[in-house]
């Protein structure tokens, strides 16, 4: 079956000047999953997208564990997991050999593989969807943001549609409009980081074709010699593959549909096959100083930007929604102050920095700047096909992982329920939860307690979480782990929670409702 | 952690510098640069830490006074 993209309506511009609580900039995958999460948390949203439709092409294709969990505790894990491809496993070939393989997921115990590989039209148009059936998002479709006034009090923005402008002012903005952004260059905030010189060339291509379910990466390879190509299977038949072209290609030339059929075909020999879309892009590795510029946040690529190997892009960007939307659905429900949005910052730009520092060493490797990389490129790969210590020297892509930090993800892990099996991460839903080992915790938030109604039956919840019998864990409603403590300390557990929500840990306790519990919303 | 020997400790150094002009000799440029940088990856994991082999850089890279 092949994706229809939908067309959704324009949005006509409203005669009056118009308000919402909270506005996203860009309809793209991390701007409709921000949305969808706040919807979630019971927060109106305002979407405003300047096209009417899903993205174009497959793009950010490769969905890492984190995400899918994100996704997961959206309700749309399920989603990835039917129609996505899943895989765990990748292979390096230099020449005609191979020089290193990996798997991405060594442990057994979590609900979501290492990758899923999906097309992002599929991925926007199911959070369309989701983000409707809440009732509380409105996608304002070929609306686009044309000036920028950043107060005190929000933003002002002047929106443009087919029917003309109008002003909308929102007491929050996400930026979510993309590398380009609109906003950020308004706001004439700089981009900072490093270009390199070197020019890629994407196809997706649909074909019935014998390669497995896994990563393949090649250098140098017959086929394309003395460049890179890297191959990925998606639903539908369709692969996705990208040439390396060096940077004296032509970019006018190297989009002609019958020179990228022809590299194709030297690629793939006599399998017959279609081409479905193509895309040319050069690398940049950049980020802005800083996300918040007062109550306006930015997310994604408009914060921040990778090269595409590694899949750092768009999983990036959906953990820096999950990162924001819970805390700023706290400030703005009054349970937390202000300055909760401070550590969006503290946490997704160190993140960002992960994310950058793997992709430029992956983009050094496969990219040499001058002779001297090349030769320690090459000698890797040599040395790679007969020693062992050099195969992990190869980088054609450090994968996304998770910024880990002082408050990690909670890891995912296999319990009984009911004598059911389940999983952990399931449990910890959209607000704060105490995790507990063999007692109930000093807490009114809600428990999950290993040994009492979930059965660690593996006894990996308790080794992921590293809790000892009578110890618990607090788990923010984005499910990263805040802080440890005694199950039976109640002073300690709500220290801990006003320290999560930003507050002094001794005072008044929280506002009723700061359990943050989406499920109430909802 | 160990830190970088510059203390004399080869018991024939004529052979050590004759291997080496031995394994470059005749190679073109680019696969003398090779063959640094293959005898660099594996004694650099011979030493098996990273704090020499960084002691090792700065010493090597040329000095800004220089």
């Amino acid at each position: 079956m092949r994706f229809t993209p939908p067309r959704y309506p324009a949005f006509a511009a409203p005669r009056a000047q118009d308000h919402a609580p909270v506005v996203i900039a860009g309809g793209g995958l991390v701007g409709l999953t921000a949305a969808l999460d706040l919807a979630q948390r019971g927060i109106r949203v305002v979407v405003l997208d300047d096209d009417d439709t899903v993205s174009t092409g497959s793009r950010a294709i490769c969905f890492a564990q984190r995400s899918l969990e994100i996704y997961g505790r959206l309700g749309l894990g399920a989603r990835f997991l039917e129609k996505g491809i899943t895989w765990n496993q990748g292979r390096v070939f230099h020449g005609e050999r191979e020089a290193y393989s990996f798997n991405l997921l060594p442990e057994e115990g979590h609900e979501y593989p290492a990758f899923v590989n999906l097309q992002q039209y599929y991925a926007e148009a199911w959070l369309v969807e989701a983000c409707e059936a809440t009732g509380l998002v409105e996608l304002r479709w070929r609306n686009a943001v044309a000036g920028i006034d950043n107060r005190a009090d929000g933003a002002r923005l002047t929106v443009g549609t087919p029917t003309g402008a109008y002003t909308l002012h929102a007491d929050w903005l996400i930026a979510a409009d993309g590398a380009r952004s609109f906003i950020r260059r308004a706001l004439g905030l700089s981009f900072e980081g490093q270009v390199f010189r070197d020019r890629f060339l994407i196809a997706d291509v649909t074909m019935q074709a014998p390669f497995p379910t896994e990563r393949w990466f090649w250098f140098d390879p017959p086929f394309h010699p003395g460049q890179s190509v890297l191959l990925h299977k998606q639903p539908d038949d369709v692969w996705r593959i990208d040439f390396q072209l060096g940077w004296d290609a032509d970019p006018a030339l190297e989009q002609q549909p019958e020179r990228v059929r022809a590299r194709v075909a030297q690629m793939l020999g006599d399998v017959p096959f279609e081409l479905e879309w193509i895309s040319l892009y050069t690398f940049r590795c950049r980020r802005m100083e800083r996300f918040r510029h007062g109550r306006t946040v930015f997310v994604g690529d408009a914060a921040h930007q990778v090269s595409p190997f590694g899949a750092r892009g768009g999983n990036g960007g959906v953990q820096d929604a999950d990162n924001l939307c819970w805390k700023l659905a706290a400030v703005l429900g009054g349970h937390a102050p202000d300055a909760l949005l401070d550590t969006y910052d503290a946490e997704r730009v160190p993140a960002a920095d992960e994310n950058i520092l793997n992709s430029t060493r992956s983009t050094d490797f496969i990219t040499p700047k001058n002779d001297a990389a090349r030769a320690y490129r090459d000698a890797v790969l040599e040395l790679a096909a007969t020693h062992a210590f050099a195969r992990p020297v190869v980088n054609s892509g450090r994968l996304s992982r998770p910024y880990r930090g002082a408050a990690p993800p909670a890891p995912d892990a296999p319990l009984l329920h009911d004598g059911r099996p389940d999983w952990l991460l399931r449990h910890l839903g959209n607000g704060f939860r105490v995790v507990s080992r063999g007692v109930s915790p000093a807490t009114t938030l809600p428990a999950v307690v290993l040994g009492g109604e979930f059965d660690d039956h593996a006894g990996l919840a308790a080794a992921r979480l590293a809790l000892g019998h009578g110890e618990a864990v607090l788990v923010r409603p984005d499910q990263h782990v805040a802080a440890r403590f005694g199950a039976r300390d109640g002073v300690a557990i709500a220290a801990a929670h006003r320290v999560a929500l930003g507050l002094p840990p001794h005072g008044v306790k929280p506002a009723p409702g700061a359990e943050l519990s989406g499920d109430a919303a909802a | 952690m160990n830190r970088l020997l510059t203390e004399a400790r080869l018991s024939d150094p004529d052979a050590l510098y004759a291997a080496l002009m031995d394994a470059h000799r005749d190679l073109p440029p680019e696969a003398s640069r090779k063959l640094d940088a293959k005898l660099v990856l594996l004694l650099a994991n011979h030493i098996g830490e990273l704090g020499p082999v960084l002691e090792a850089i700065t010493l090597a890279k040329p000095s800004p006074r220089a």
